[in-house]
């Protein structure tokens, strides 16, 4: 299985890179905007601010490319900022359009409880994976793992889908749905680091690499 | 609150896994790879590794055994140790690393903790704070791994880390380092009460009532092990089992 991971620039590409080959893929690492826009299946990484990897993507042409890639149907994963990228827009630090495959608003996770008491921002550590109302699993990358299982997030912002229908899995943080995972079509975005949540992570990329 | 993170912590010198008491005597325990992907298939939550005289030599291997470990370690891992400037970091990160620990230089040049969390994201920023007891209620902070004083007040150097961008807060008591009396928890309580991020308590953990004191009294958000867990005094699933035994909420595996 050929895999091609987005390289523009940010963040940590080499362990979404080995845990992707632990998981049996043939990883290519590419800034190129031709081979982005022909790859099998596409993952875009990415920790940090919004802007800066909106514009990581810009200044390499590769918006074109991956929204080319989405449109004809195959499979591509958004991993934390990554996923924050497929949305529409993003709140962090001004208005950022962003990729706009699966619509929706990137807003910080609230800064307190639903009692009212603070919580600590950014959310970090383990989490139970949740279905979001009416969410199916299957045939999605979270098929291959039970609902409760936990992962690692580290975020302070998260998207709200405009659609609840691309709303796949949640995770709780002071009593609030943090999302934890969306998809349009064979768009999916998770918040959670599957190359950091252990075997649980490995399985659900194999499971991307089986789509 | 978030899950309570249990961290094993690995102490480097050279390429060797080693352990500290009070950051000083030093004992060679072997090859951190090997440890490193025991503690991963045990369900450590996180691995922090911290080379400790990187900062005097100003060399370190460590991005070499970070790497290594990417290829087996599929969890979280913090590395600190000799970090002098957002290139350093950047090495780290590409080698495997999420997030990276720094303390001697932060010290020297407060700025570096922001330049750090404005390039790689404040999650990236853990500060990592080493404090002795000064007084009842009052810890000096010290770096180049205990060896110097700063003057500088171990509490509101935490503040003022997080006002600079530090996402998280990594403390280790130089008292309580390998020393099995328990961690300290008035210190860790009084930089958590202060500090909106996440707070790692290290240095001390001797028995289980440690780690729910830590957590329960302490607020600490993450407990870092270490020679308990490199001697087998203990494991990571005893000690995530003690936690939910005792209500402690921490991931499930």
């Amino acid at each position: 299985m050929k895999v091609t991971v987005i390289d523009y620039g940010i963040g940590n590409l080499f362990s979404v890179a080995r845990a992707l080959e632990r998981c049996g893929a043939e990883v290519q690492l590419s800034s190129d905007p031709a081979k982005i826009g022909a790859a099998e299946r596409l993952v875009l990484p990415g920790v940090g601010a919004f802007q800066d990897g909106m514009q990581g993507l810009r200044e390499r042409g590769l918006i074109e490319a991956i929204r080319r890639h989405a449109a004809s149907n195959r499979p591509l994963l958004g991993i934390c900022l990554g996923m924050q990228m497929l949305a529409t827009v993003s709140e962090e630090f001004g208005t950022h359009e962003g990729l706009g495959l699966i619509d929706g608003r990137v807003v910080p996770v609230p800064k307190t409880t639903t009692d009212g008491a603070p919580q600590k921002i950014p959310h970090i550590g383990w989490s139970p994976l949740l279905p979001a109302a009416g969410a199916q699993w299957d045939d999605t990358p979270l098929a291959g793992i039970e609902p409760g299982t936990y992962v690692y997030l580290v975020h302070s912002f998260h998207v709200v889908p405009r659609q609840a229908a691309s709303l796949l899995a949640v995770c709780k943080h002071g009593g609030h749905d943090v999302t934890a995972a969306i998809r349009s079509g064979r768009v999916t975005g998770c918040q959670f680091h599957p190359e950091k949540s252990g075997e649980a992570g490995l399985a659900v990329l194999r499971s991307f690499l089986a789509q | 609150m978030a899950n309570v993170r249990l961290i094993a912590r690995l102490d480097i010198k050279g390429p060797n896994l080693i352990k500290g008491v009070q950051l000083e005597g030093l004992r060679v325990i072997g090859d951190p790879q090997e440890y490193a992907r025991r503690y991963y298939e045990q369900g450590a939550d996180e691995l922090l590794y911290i080379d400790i005289v990187a900062s005097l030599y100003g060399r370190s291997k460590l991005t070499e055994i970070v790497r290594r470990a990417a290829h087996d370690v599929f969890v979280p891992m913090t590395v600190g140790g000799g970090i002098r400037g957002v290139d350093d970091v950047r090495d780290l990160l590409r080698a495997g690393a999420d997030k990276v620990a720094i303390n001697t230089a932060a010290v020297r040049r407060p700025e570096l903790v922001t330049e750090v969390s404005r390039r790689f994201g404040s999650q990236c920023m853990v500060l990592s704070i080493e404090a002795k007891q000064q007084a009842p209620g009052r810890w000096e902070v010290y770096t180049d791994c205990g060896r110097e004083r700063t003057g500088v007040d171990a509490i509101e150097w935490a503040q003022r880390g997080v006002e600079l961008g530090a996402g998280e807060i990594l403390v280790t008591s130089i008292d309580r380092e390998g020393s099995r009396k328990g961690f300290d928890i008035a210190l860790t309580r009084a930089v958590a009460e202060v500090v909106p991020v996440p707070v790692i308590a290290s240095g001390g953990y001797g028995a289980p009532e440690h780690l729910l004191e830590v957590v329960q009294q302490g607020q600490a958000d993450a407990v870092a092990f270490a020679d308990a867990l490199h001697y087998a005094r203990t494991d990571i699933p005893a000690l995530r089992s003690h936690a939910l035994a005792a209500g402690l909420n921490v991931r499930k595996v």
